[in-house]
């Protein structure tokens, strides 16, 4: 089979099938039970540390 | 002892670019070298005067913004000299005697075209994001840049291929491929650059102190990814000479193509999308005081993005030799791509959810949800010109161009006009922009501009098109081509109009800016958490 067919092939089944499961993957990861919380704390970070560094790490968990 | 080192490869760049410049076998291509050597020679003299001196104080616990200062500048400028000849081009195709008889060869619309593309893609929206990430990536990761100066090699590096570009352009190098015309020798040299600007990135994050990685800086993280492997892969290209810029692409004939496509539409999927939708997705939470609406939603739409935009290249390649199941393939992934655009242009504008009053008192905010708009409404439009009837109609018109422009002025230039709004006081410790009017003049100018232009591209786009095709009863062509150039011409006289606004607009935002920085008060308690937007 000549390069072209092996690898068209392979793409349209195959590697659409692997690329799809991670996008669903994503989906499903996003919803898992109690991200709802965690969400809500991430989405706060640009209100954080707005002048300057975190002194150490953990540090930014807080504020 | 680092100093020694980078003075003698400063010494040898510049000994080099001189000699390549002295055998340069085209006018363009000593230019150029002149313009690396002179960027050499500069450095190493900055360089010279800091060696050998006391270590400045530590400045770990602060951010790294003076970086971002200088990156605020080149946007604005380059902004406005891109938008000038944006417009001197309008006005060339309504008048051609602007194409001046003793300037044939230097700025006739097919020189000056590309260096209107790369000054408002590369230099305006380039310098746009380099200073956005480098402010956000540092603020969402509490971390201030890695790789010290790093990050100033990598902005005055990113200026050194606008200029080198630029002028290519004028003096006639071009490796002829739209978006990407810049020769091997600034090919390679944006390489180095964007794979430190990269690191900084990179490096940036991965010293966070944060523990998740802030959504913004996934799209710029995609933004810089991509682009470095559309950039690489679409340049691929033999040097006929060392000393000239001419060059040989590596691929022909329809593969070619495909790869120019591919590379053209992501470079409007990573550079001026998920780049710009990092801006957007910092900018527009801390203008509105709030969280953004919906972060589960911010995820999807980014893998949504990229999972999606990668293949809608094709699109641009409907009946031509490219095979109907490659730009079937490109058609149908640019309608899917539909649903994560407007995911996100819904995420960014409920955002403001609760808080919609301010859009009365924030021309700031206004300008950043107006930008939302014109994504919605630039990112419907696409998919459906992709579409292959549709695009039987709208390809090689002015259609294509009046939808360029509407994501292009309306969602790259007002998101980026509004994160300069943003920026300018905390950047130069100010307590607020020196007039919210002259914003609101920006503002409506800007709009008003871009309705003009992109209103008379539908009409003289969609005239174009049905007089291509019309026939009479024969079954021969109606129309010669010169027709259309004719019909188009009150069209293109108020599209030009529309760029003069736009470039109104964006004189009142340097003059805004720079009265900032110079007259605004001084913001009272440094260092105090978020200063109220008003």
């Amino acid at each position: 089979m000549e390069t072209y067919s092996l690898l068209r092939e392979f793409a349209d089944s195959w590697m659409l099938l692997a690329l799809f499961t991670f996008f669903m993957g994503v989906v499903v990861f996003v919803m898992r039970p109690g991200s709802t919380k965690t969400y809500s704390n991430v989405a706060d970070i640009p209100f954080r540390h707005e002048d300057k560094p975190a002194a150490k790490s953990g540090d930014a968990k807080e504020a | 002892m680092v100093n020694y080192i980078k003075l003698i490869a400063l010494g040898l760049a510049t000994l080099g670019a001189l000699i390549a410049a002295n055998y340069g076998r085209d006018l363009a291509y000593s230019v150029n070298m002149l313009i690396a050597a002179l960027f050499a020679i500069v450095a190493f003299i900055f360089i010279l005067r800091r060696t050998d001196e006391p270590a400045g104080s530590d400045v770990s616990g602060e951010y790294m913004d003076g970086v971002v200062r200088y990156g605020v500048i080149a946007t604005a400028f380059w902004g406005v000299v891109g938008f000038l000849v944006g417009v001197v081009i309008a006005f060339q195709l309504a008048f051609p005697a602007l194409n001046l008889d003793f300037m044939q060869g230097f700025t006739n619309f097919g020189r000056l075209r590309p260096l209107h593309t790369s000054a408002v893609i590369f230099a305006f929206g380039g310098n746009a994001l380099l200073a956005t990430s480098f402010y956000i990536v540092q603020r969402t990761s509490a971390a201030r840049l890695w790789g010290g100066n790093l990050a100033w090699f990598v902005f005055w590096g990113y200026q050194l291929f606008i200029l080198m570009a630029a002028t290519g352009y004028l003096l006639g190098a071009t490796n002829a491929k739209e978006y990407a015309e810049p020769e091997w020798h600034i090919d390679l040299w944006l390489t180095i650059v964007w794979v430190c600007y990269l690191l900084v990135f990179a490096g940036t994050i991965m010293k966070r102190k944060e523990p998740h990685i802030y959504v913004a800086n996934w799209f710029f993280l995609a933004f810089i990814i991509t682009v470095a492997m559309l950039h690489i892969v679409n340049n691929l290209a033999i040097p006929v000479s060392i000393f000239g810029s001419k060059s040989v692409q590596v691929f022909s004939g329809v593969q070619d193509a495909m790869v120019q496509w591919w590379y053209g539409h992501n470079a409007v999927g990573f550079f001026l999308t998920a780049g710009f939708l990092g801006m957007m997705y910092y900018f527009v939470p801390k203008q509105a005081e709030r969280p953004v609406y919906s972060y589960k939603l911010s995820i999807i739409h980014f893998w949504a993005l990229i999972f999606l935009y990668i293949w809608a290249g094709p699109h641009h390649l409907h009946y031509t030799a490219l095979p109907d199941w490659a730009s079937t393939l490109g058609m149908v992934f640019s309608i899917v791509l539909w649903m994560p655009s407007w995911g996100g242009m819904i995420n960014g504008l409920m955002t403001l959810s609760g808080a919609w009053d301010k859009l009365r008192t924030d021309p700031v905010l206004r300008m950043m949800v107006i930008s939302l708009g014109f994504y919605g409404m630039s990112t419907f439009e696409g998919p459906m010109m992709s579409i292959r009837a549709v695009n039987s109609l709208s390809h090689y018109t002015d259609w294509t161009i009046g939808h360029v422009h509407s994501g292009a002025l309306g969602w790259n230039g007002m998101i980026t006009f509004g994160a300069l709004y943003f920026l300018m006081p905390k950047l130069w410790n100010k307590e607020r922009l020196y007039s919210l009017s002259l914003v609101s003049w920006h503002f409506w100018l800007a709009t008003i501009g871009i309705i003009l232009y992109a209103a008379s591209m539908w009409v003289t786009g969609i005239m174009e098109g049905l007089m291509w095709r019309e026939v009479d009863a024969n079954g021969f062509l109606v129309n010669s081509f010169a027709d259309t150039v004719s019909a188009k011409f009150p069209m293109y006289v108020v599209r030009g109009l529309g760029g003069v606004l736009f470039l109104a607009g964006s004189l009142i935002m340097c003059y805004n800016l720079w009265m900032t920085a110079k007259r605004a008060p001084a913001s009272e308690a440094e260092g105090s958490a978020a200063v109220p937007a008003e």
